[in-house]
């Protein structure tokens, strides 16, 4: 089954309460993921040329004080990290390829969540409402966010198997369905040089979507390639440095509905989700269309 | 229990935030059969609830103030129930009698597998719309998704404006009345002769569900009847 949600802010309110209304949403989804929760959440992008990593360790004593000396040694610069229950998010002054490198050369023991100058991915076992409390959602601000909430079913229920999968540096993807192709697929794709972590059918997705877009594809062209090569159902929403998309398979069985007010622009896989929201009651609602790919894309600053 | 504050003499208010689900279910189940109590309900805040008002079996009127889920008005029988939002999926999936109106679209399957009744949808309605059904009238104001009346054997359904790929699909003796275009017609589904009596059906069943269009302008759709029986020429298919 699972839940997807997101949340698009376009306005500074909507900004400083993305967390609190991603959590609300989140936990209205947990009867259709009540295995794990996952949140990508977009905010505080860093200065370019540093990078921000967000790292989970599965030893709850980790001393996460002496990895920021470590990677300090390594490239001059790490801030303090910012601990979430089992998560840190680090802010190395490197380019995060150089960072992520170093912790998966260095420290195999920590699983590298997201890497990118804006994204942060936090995700763990348990209900969604367990999840929000223990990650303390609702402080976050930001731009914008994706949540998933898993029951799974093509692969174990662990921390790595949760969504959201990041595959890309400020890339990410959450999906609803499964895949039947995803085997082979993995396969072709490790032959390009994309990177699995786990055997899940989602993450195959994920690299497919990266392994495009570092072919050249645009996010747009990425997604309508997921058309024809994908098999299976799904509906993903897929997160940028930049905004969002919105992806429901042509056959369209995985439900999947949008909304826009002034304020914000939602997706979920239920109205339920939306429905929390401010000002929900008079937004414009609607169901994606089946095989179409819908963005939404905040303008960088700088660029009109 | 939340369920009070009548707003007029005879329309009682239930409010989904402050009443459970199956609290309002359950008091709308205990009219079946003519029991005495209120027949008018005004439901608000179903915030998108699943399953609300259904398993109905009385003459009973049930107004819903904005979205609801998945499954709404489902196996009505008798009621009438009026949703002034949108529905998600099944909304009032397999209906044996009564009539379900939306006021805005709904998602996919609505009506599936319906026996009786009257469906009406004043926006679009999605993907599957009258799959499989036996009976039920469907009338959609705009447009229906791909897929509808896939093997729908009995009961019309009336499409005022596009209908998407693979209509009616394996069909059996449901009638498809579409004004608009249709991008596509299934397996075994062929367009047929409108005669004076199709023309009355798509009448009467404007009339019922209240939505102005000319008969005159639907074509009709339905069965070729290829796929009825076993056909020794289609041996080598098995």
């Amino acid at each position: 089954m699972c839940g997807i949600v997101g949340l698009f802010a376009k306005s500074s309110e909507v900004e400083a309460r993305l967390g609190e209304h991603l959590a609300a949403m989140l936990v209205q989804m947990s009867s259709r993921g009540p295995d794990s929760a996952g949140v990508a959440v977009y905010r505080d992008p860093v200065p370019s040329g540093s990078s921000k990593l967000t790292l989970f360790s599965p030893d709850p004593h980790e001393h996460w004080g002496s990895l920021m000396d470590e990677l300090k040694d390594a490239f001059g610069d790490c801030e303090e990290p910012s601990i979430r229950a089992s998560h840190a998010v680090l802010v190395v002054g490197a380019e995060p390829a150089a960072a992520e490198g170093w912790v998966r050369a260095n420290r195999p023991d920590l699983r590298v969540m997201s890497a990118g100058e804006v994204i942060e991915i936090y995700k763990e076992t348990g209900l969604p409402e367990d999840f929000a409390a223990a990650f303390a959602l609702e402080d976050f601000q930001g731009t914008h966010a994706l949540g998933h909430t898993r029951m799974a079913t093509e692969s174990r229920v662990t921390t790595e198997g949760s969504h959201p999968f990041s595959t890309g540096y400020d890339l990410c993807l959450v999906h609803n369905g499964s895949l039947s192709n995803h085997n082979r697929l993995r396969e072709n794709l490790r032959r390009e040089g994309i990177g699995f972590q786990t055997e899940n059918d989602t993450e195959v997705a994920a690299g497919y979507l990266a392994w495009r877009l570092r072919e050249g594809a645009s996010l747009e062209q990425a997604l309508e390639g997921c058309l024809t090569d994908l098999d299976g159902f799904y509906t993903f929403a897929v997160g940028t440095s930049d905004g969002f998309a919105v992806l429901r398979d042509p056959i369209a069985c995985k439900p999947a509905v949008l909304a826009e007010t002034d304020e914000w622009v939602a997706m979920s896989s239920e109205w339920r989700s939306i429905a929390v929201l401010p000002g929900a009651a008079d937004a414009r609602a609607w169901e994606p269309e089946p095989g179409v790919v819908y963005v939404w894309e905040r303008k960088r600053a700088g660029v009109s | 229990m939340t369920v009070s504050a009548t707003e007029s003499t005879d329309v009682e208010v239930v409010d989904l935030e402050t009443t459970s689900l199956r609290e309002l279910n359950r008091r709308l189940h205990d009219l079946a059969g003519g029991a005495p109590g209120p027949r008018r309900f005004r439901v608000v805040n179903p915030s998108g609830a699943h399953a609300v008002a259904c398993g109905l079996d009385a003459e009973i009127e049930v107004e819903i103030e904005g979205h609801v889920g998945y499954y709404c008005a489902g196996m009505n029988k008798l009621a009438t129930v009026r949703v002034h939002g949108n529905a998600s999926t099944g909304i009032a999936e397999n209906m044996m009698s009564g009539l379900v109106v939306v006021d805005g679209n709904v998602s996919q399957s609505a009506g599936a597998t319906g026996r009786g009744g009257l469906l009406v949808v004043r926006g679009n309605a999605s993907s599957r719309c009258g799959i499989s059904m036996k009976g039920i009238d469907i009338v959609v104001g705009g447009s229906v998704g791909h897929m509808s009346a896939f093997m729908a054997q009995r009961g019309c359904l009336v499409v005022c404006g596009d209908a998407g790929d693979s209509l009616g699909d394996s069909i059996y003796e449901a009638r498809l009345y579409v004004r608009g275009s249709v991008a596509g017609l299934g397996a075994d589904c062929v367009e047929k002769e409108m005669r004076d009596e199709h023309v009355e059906q798509v009448r009467g069943l404007l009339a019922a569900a209240g939505v102005d269009a000319d008969p005159a302008d639907f074509r009709r759709y339905g069965s070729a009847r290829q796929l009825y029986n076993f056909t020794i020429d289609n041996v080598g298919a098995y």
